[in-house]
């Protein structure tokens, strides 16, 4: 079948998906963004989440046909999604991303390698990082990098709903990412240091 | 494998009617996983996100007509004065991102004994909101709708469409047993409600037993002894002794297995700490504490 849908604010077209196929595996083999990582297959570890609408999901849990018309933000967006809300342009967060490299596969190794220079993100050629994306960085909350993707929509999802988060609060909204190298501190550390420098920002 | 996708709640209906053997999905929580793992292949899967109505809920007089795919997470933010077990138990679901998407229609569908909601919704008193094509809408009791391990009353052409859950007229409590605080299956579960309009109690239990059950004769005999001693009126702590009596009578009520997640025997004995405190937190609140919404996982 085929599913039209948006991702990062770009329209996209997926031709023969399998009706079973689900939007992580669309995401990742169909439309070639390996932003949102593999790996339980069954909602435990939130490697695959992206924004549904505006909502937090675990894309291996949504059937490619549920997101017809929907619309999608994987961690390939995140920087540009981050920054057209700071620009006032989206406080629900249910709105889209315009920037045409957003579509662009990285290749993983790639992708690292320009992360961790500050540089750039996934999103693209000359795109910033956003704070959220900046702050695992600095806080080194990142190791294997596998979870990253995954906790870095979540904790975005997070400080645009509370800009100032208790503890309780980062540990509730990041209870369904697994991360298996970090023993979470650092990740811990770094929604603190994105939380603050957010209310800095403003 | 056919994806049939109903725009309207009587399209799902006729499709229903049409392949029986199409498996709903909503949230996709459960289906998904089978799929993933290929534990299931569906000829007909029956996406219900575009019907709208099954997102909404009402608050009536009496009950919350709550729409089967609504969100654990709009429970937990929406209805936690109405449906306060309900919404305990919601947050106990797996995490965020599953919250988001999962709701009680799907819970009841797959009717697995460990499903988070069965024994807030036994213990509120609920029923079932099915409808056929051909037939038209029934009401299930919840009491009647858990017929064995992952099966439910449900007809091959039926689809639920809402739960009406009881609203709360006392003090309702949730508590849990697993390893962490987030992403577990229940080893147990129970459900307690206080229902003072009608001086009576009502229990649910969860992971414990072939199906979701009511502790009925702990009910009875709680039930029994509040009347006795006048406890509904003078607002007394209750006995210990009448406490340890119904914990033992809710542990009695279980028909648990051993399995990967823990033996028949924690079970029960679990069930039964979880009976005696349950009761203590709700029946503090009733006289007059403050803790009614705090929960424990």
């Amino acid at each position: 079948m085929r599913v039209n849908f948006t991702v990062n604010g770009r329209p996209q077209e997926a031709d023969d998906v399998w009706e079973g196929e689900s939007l992580l595996y669309v995401l990742r083999e169909r439309l070639g963004l390996p932003g949102s990582k593999n790996a339980c297959e069954q909602g435990e570890c939130g490697s695959c989440t992206v924004r549904l609408d505006g909502v937090p999901v675990c894309s291996c849990l949504v059937a490619a046909g549920q997101v017809e018309g929907r619309d999608v933000v994987t961690v390939e967006g995140l920087a540009e999604y981050a920054k057209q809300r700071a620009e006032g342009g989206c406080a629900s967060g249910a709105c889209g991303t315009t920037l045409q490299d957003a579509q662009l596969g990285v290749p993983p190794g790639e992708a690292w390698g320009r992360q961790a220079k500050g540089t750039d993100s996934q999103t693209g050629e000359g795109g910033e990082l956003s704070t959220v994306q900046q702050a695992f960085i600095d806080a080194g909350a990142v190791q294997c990098g596998f979870c990253t993707p995954g906790l870095l929509v979540a904790s975005d999802e997070l400080l645009e709903r509370n800009p100032n988060p208790s503890d309780a609060d980062i540990r509730e909204a990041l209870s369904g990412n697994l991360c298996r190298c970090t023993g979470y501190e650092k990740i811990m550390d770094a929604v603190r240091l994105a939380a603050a420098r957010q209310s800095e920002e403003v | 494998m056919d994806f049939l996708r109903p725009a309207s709640w009587e399209e799902a209906l006729a499709a229903k009617a049409e392949h029986p053997t199409a498996v709903p999905i909503a949230g996709g929580t459960d289906v998904m996983v089978e799929i993933n793992f290929d534990h299931r292949r569906p000829e007909y899967l029956l996406d219900l996100n575009r019907i709208g109505d099954l997102y909404e809920w009402e608050v009536g007089e009496e009950s919350v007509r709550l729409g089967a795919s609504v969100p654990y997470t709009k429970i937990m933010e929406s209805l936690r004065a109405e449906l306060p077990g309900l919404a305990l138990a919601s947050h106990t679901v797996a995490s965020p991102q599953i919250r988001n998407r999962g709701g009680v229609g799907g819970n009841l569908g797959t009717a697995s004994p460990a499903g988070d909601a069965h024994p807030a919704l036994l213990a509120a008193g609920a029923e079932v909101e099915v409808e056929s094509a051909a037939r038209g809408t029934r009401l299930i009791p919840i009491d009647e709708f858990y017929t064995g391990v992952k099966r439910n009353a449900l007809r091959p052409d039926e689809l639920i469409r809402a739960v009406h859950v009881k609203k709360a007229d006392g003090p309702q409590q949730y508590s849990k047993v697993g390893t962490r605080n987030a992403m577990v299956i229940a080893v147990c579960a129970f459900g307690l409600a206080l229902h003072p309009e009608t001086r009576t109690v009502r229990t649910g239990i969860g992971s414990a037993a072939p199906t979701p059950v009511r502790a009925k004769a702990a009910e009875e005999f709680l039930n029994a002894a509040l009347e006795e001693g006048g406890f509904w009126d003078n607002g007394k702590i209750i006995t210990p002794s009448v406490a340890k009596q119904f914990a033992g009578l809710c542990s009695a009520a279980c028909n648990p297995i051993d399995d990967v997640r823990g033996t028949a025997s924690y079970r029960r004995h679990a069930v039964g700490v979880m009976a005696r405190r349950t009761l203590t937190w709700t029946w503090e609140s009733y006289r007059g504490n403050h803790r009614t919404t705090e929960g424990a996982a």
